[in-house]
């Protein structure tokens, strides 16, 4: 397997959604190939960052101030009917 | 080495399919706990889109009540919360439009001039590098990060990486095809990790930062 064959099949080898053998021939990529292996782990890292430390989280008074005016709006709005 | 196992779990239960039934009869109580579940993804997803804060604030009011007037076309075809994220993005997308109101904003903004698929840069990082910063200064880094990627490219690794959307509701909601979702992801993918380099990766001695 080419690292270019590797990389076009990294994103499903990091979801785990490829088949035992393809799952095979790419971890025996990674066992010789330092670059790939560097790449595949810190892409990986990436993700894990970005999902455990989440940005844009909303401040509990901004939610309690968005969570009045949704309301506020709902109770003077007429649900659209049924098409 | 381990994958990454998705962490959302967005599946409609009976419980959310009463209070969805509960809030078409208007029943605002009901409505207001789906708000509850839901609102801190929505506002995540409008402020990666529109990457202003007000207008974040805008896109959860109208996606929210957007979502309560059309409760009665939400078939249950799809979950709940993808619907939601579709309508959410969908108003994300046209808050972007008025304020950029002399250029187009489209999911294919940018995504053929960048191509970011071929690592440039391979450093190994740091064990645990993010323990290096703050909480602070590392949300500031993820932010200002992504911020730097075409939005076609960042909002399908938001959806799908971060909201736990898979990749079947990210084309659906995005409008794209599939094999688009997947392109676009492993670019996005590469993308940070290439960029998140310079803050990462392991110093050796005397080292300044050598990175672009």
């Amino acid at each position: 397997m080419k690292c270019s064959q590797f990389l076009t099949e990294l994103n499903d080898f990091l979801d785990g959604s490829l088949d035992q053998k393809l799952k095979a021939e790419l971890s025996e990529h990674l066992t010789w190939c330092h670059n790939c292996y560097i790449v595949c782990n810190t892409t990986k890292k990436t993700i894990e960052i970005y999902r455990e430390n989440k940005i844009y989280e909303l401040p509990d008074t901004l939610r309690a101030k968005l969570h009045d005016a949704i309301v506020t709006k709902c109770k003077s709005s007429k649900p659209t009917p049924e098409s | 080495m381990g994958t990454i196992q998705t962490n959302v779990t967005t599946g409609d239960t009976s419980e959310e399919l009463a209070l969805i039934q509960s809030a078409r009869e208007g029943d605002i109580a009901a409505f207001e706990q789906l708000i509850r579940k839901y609102d801190r993804n929505v506002f995540r997803i409008a402020q990666h889109i529109t990457q202003n804060r007000e207008d974040a604030e805008d896109v959860v009011q109208d996606a929210f009540l957007k979502a309560y007037q059309n409760l009665k076309q939400f078939q249950g075809n799809s979950k709940f919360y993808t619907w939601l994220v579709r309508i959410a993005v969908n108003e994300a997308l046209m808050k972007l439009r008025k304020r950029k109101s002399s250029k187009t904003v489209s999911m294919d903004e940018d995504v053929e001039t960048e191509d970011g698929s071929v690592p440039r840069e391979v450093a190994d990082w740091s064990p645990n590098p993010e323990q290096q910063y703050r909480q602070a200064e590392l949300s500031e880094i993820l932010e200002k990060t992504i911020q730097g990627l075409p939005m076609g490219f960042r909002t399908v690794f938001m959806l799908r990486d971060v909201e736990g959307l898979s990749t079947e509701e990210t084309a659906e909601t995005l409008g794209l095809s599939v094999p688009a979702v997947k392109s676009r992801l492993l670019r996005a993918r590469l993308q940070l990790r290439e960029r998140l380099n310079r803050y990462f990766k392991k110093k050796k001695n005397n080292d300044g930062d050598q990175s672009k």
